[in-house]
C-alpha cells in the first residue's frame, strides 16, 4: 500500500489530541503543560509538511520553519517565566498562580 | 514498501512516546520521551521529503528546547508527586473529550480529497530533488519571497532571548562583581596603607 496524505494527517491528529489530553490530565504541572504545547505544535508542523509534500508546494515547509521559530521562542520565554515565578513563590503549581486574580 | 514500513515505525514510536510524555510520573522521563518523539517526528519529516526541516527539528528541539526543559526540570526543587494529584480525577473526562476530538479530526482527515487542479496551482512548486536539493530550494524561497518574514522570525528570537535573560538574570548582594570604574579609579593612596611596625611588637 502507498502512503497517502491521510496517513500523515492521522498521525498528526493523534499527536494533537495527545497534546490536548496532556493539558487536561496534568492540570497542576506547568512543565508538562508546556511540553504538551510543544507536542501540539509538532502535530501542526507535521500537517504542514505533509500538505507541502502531497501538494508539491514548498510554502508549507517555509511556514513550518516559522512555526518552529515561534515554538522555540515560546518555550524559552515560558520556561524563563516559570523560573522567575518559582524564585518568587517557591511553587509552580497552577492553582498557586493566582496573584493577579482580582 | 520499505517507506511504508518506516512510516509505521516512526509513527508508532512518535505516538507511544507522546503518550509517555503526558502520562509519565517523573518529568525528567517526560522530557526524555519528548526528545524521542521529536527524533521520530524528524524521521516522518524525512519521509515526507522535508530533509532540512527534519534536521532542523533535531538541532533546534533535541539540541536546544529539550535540553532547556531538562535544565528547568532539574533546577526547580519541586515535589512532582504532589503535582500529579488529580490525574486520575481528570482522566475520564479528559479521555472522553480526547476521543471526541480525535474522532472529529480523523473524520476530517479521512474525508479529505484534493481538488484536481490544486496541485497545478502551487505557488512555489517543489523542484526536482535530483537537481535542486531541499535545502537549496528552501533557501531560494526563504531569502527572496519570504525575506521579511525571515527577518521578523529573527526579531522574534531576539526578543525571546532578551526576554529570557531579563526575566532570569538577578544580581545577588553576596556575590562580588567587577566594578570597572571603581577599580580603574584606584590610586596608590587609596590602595596602599603604610604601617609603621615597631620592632618586637607586631601589629
Amino acid at each position: 500500500m502507498t502512503l497517502g496524505l491521510a496517513h500523515y494527517l492521522s498521525v498528526a491528529a493523534i499527536l494533537f489530541t495527545l497534546g490536548v489530553l496532556g493539558i487536561f490530565l496534568n492540570r497542576k504541572n506547568v512543565i508538562v503543560i508546556l511540553m504538551s504545547v510543544e507536542l501540539i505544535l509538532l502535530a501542526v508542523n507535521l500537517n504542514l509538511v505533509a500538505f507541502s509534500h502531497f501538494l508539491g508546494d514548498l510554502v508549507g515547509q517555509v511556514f513550518a520553519l516559522f512555526v518552529l521559530t515561534v515554538a522555540a521562542a515560546e518555550a524559552a520565554i515560558g520556561l524563563a517565566i516559570l523560573v522567575a515565578f518559582f524564585r518568587n513563590r517557591g511553587s509552580i503549581a497552577v492553582e498557586d498562580i493566582n496573584v493577579m486574580k482580582g | 514498501m520499505i517507506q511504508a514500513l518506516f512510516f509505521y515505525l516512526f509513527a508508532a514510536v512518535t505516538i507511544a512516546s507522546a503518550v509517555m510524555v503526558i502520562s509519565s510520573r517523573n518529568p525528567v522521563h517526560s522530557v526524555l520521551f519528548l526528545i524521542l518523539a521529536f527524533v521520530n517526528a524528524a524521521g516522518l519529516f524525512m519521509l515526507a521529503g522535508a530533509e532540512f526541516l527534519a534536521l532542523l527539528l533535531i538541532v533546534v528541539y533535541v539540541g536546544a528546547v529539550a535540553v532547556l526543559f531538562l535544565f528547568v526540570v532539574m533546577m526547580l526543587d519541586v515535589d512532582f508527586v504532589e503535582l500529579r494529584q488529580g490525574f486520575m480525577q481528570y482522566l475520564p473526562i479528559g479521555v472522553l473529550i480526547g476521543l471526541i476530538f480525535l474522532a472529529e479530526l480523523l473524520m476530517v482527515a479521512g474525508a479529505w480529497v484534493f481538488a484536481p487542479e490544486a496541485t497545478a496551482t502551487a505557488s512555489a512548486p517543489i523542484p526536482d530533488p535530483a537537481v535542486v536539493s531541499n535545502t537549496a530550494a528552501l533557501g531560494q524561497l526563504l531569502y527572496t519571497r519570504y525575506i521579511y518574514f525571515f527577518q521578523v522570525a529573527g526579531l522574534v528570537l531576539l526578543v525571546a532571548m532578551i526576554g529570557a535573560i531579563t526575566l532570569t538574570l538577578r544580581h545577588r548582594a553576596s556575590v562580588r562583581r567587577q566594578n570597572i570604574s571603581a577599580q580603574v579609579a584606584r590610586t596608590r593612596a587609596t590602595a596602599i596603607e603604610v604601617k609603621h611596625v615597631e620592632p618586637g611588637r607586631g601589629l
